[in-house]
């Protein structure tokens, strides 16, 4: 039973030590700001999750003790995580960051002069 | 729907103190025999069974968890690959969603999908803008994820 909890909880945090690690060489490796966004959003959620979790499993299967807290944690990281990416792009994209010269297409540009325009900033 | 879980809460109690039985164990069976007689007398709700709302609920949930870990090992592959090769778009996406919690759950969704941020709503909430990381090859698989959100979402909202 010991050994079973036991490589649940390695598991668990090793994987979410990959993600995290995974995080990190993206946001050095990628390009601008958008496609940096992609890792920092998403890998970073499922890393600290992952932790989340495994700390959970620990001292629920090996302490005998029940920590909720740690689960309302990780339905924070759930909400928050995807939001705080939008909010950061959506503000650079307003700021005037250039997206990386090999983006394809861009659809945004007309209606950010379209809301400039109604808005009667310059 | 929130009036069926209330009458269900009530007939909970009412068997309670019919069986004077006030222990968790006799509210749970007092639960199910309510909505055994909810089920029994459905087509007298103007809205759904609630039940059905719930278990959709469930399978947003799973479909949510699904993507997520689908999302973290395609932004694996594409990190760590030796040759960065992608082509990073922004496209438009019309939603037929009505509601403001509507569109922030589709639109953290998409956020959590492989290879799309949502960066830009716009201000008639009809159309999402989409960051896409290559838009060669996955402009219509995300469509059609991007439908079965959609599908689930209106599955919920449905009355």
């Amino acid at each position: 039973m010991t050994i079973l909890a036991n490589i649940l909880v390695i598991f668990f945090i090793s994987v979410g030590l990959i993600f995290i690690a995974v995080t990190a060489i993206g946001l050095f490796r990628l390009p601008d700001l958008y496609t940096r966004a992609h890792a920092a959003s998403k890998s970073s959620t499922l890393g600290v999750m992952c932790i989340l979790l495994g700390v959970f499993f620990h001292f629920w299967l090996n302490e005998g003790h029940f920590n909720p807290g740690i689960l309302l944690g990780i339905l924070f990281l759930f909400i928050t995580g995807p939001v705080g990416a939008h909010i950061m792009s959506r503000s650079s994209y307003l700021a005037g960051v250039k997206p990386w010269k090999g983006t394809v297409r861009d659809d945004l540009k007309e209606e950010f002069e379209r809301m400039k325009k109604e808005q009667g900033i310059k | 729907m929130s009036f069926q879980i209330l009458l269900n809460v009530f007939l909970a109690f009412l068997l309670m103190f019919l069986t004077s039985n006030y222990t968790p164990s006799g509210f749970v069976i007092g639960y199910i025999l309510g909505l055994i007689s909810i089920i029994v007398l459905r087509k007298f709700f103007k809205s759904r069974l609630y039940i059905t709302r719930v278990w959709a609920v469930i399978k947003l949930i799973i479909l949510f968890i699904k993507e997520l870990i689908l999302a973290n090992i395609s932004v694996l592959v594409l990190v760590l690959k030796p040759k960065l090769q992608m082509q990073p778009a922004f496209f438009k996406y019309d939603t037929q969603l009505k509601n403001d919690w509507e569109i922030t759950l589709l639109s953290s969704l998409i956020t959590l999908t492989p290879g799309t941020v949502v960066v830009h709503v716009s201000d008639d909430s009809k159309s999402l803008f989409i960051h896409v990381i290559d838009s060669n090859d996955i402009d219509e698989t995300i469509d059609s994820i991007k439908n079965s959100f959609e599908k689930a979402i209106l599955e919920v909202s449905r009355s």
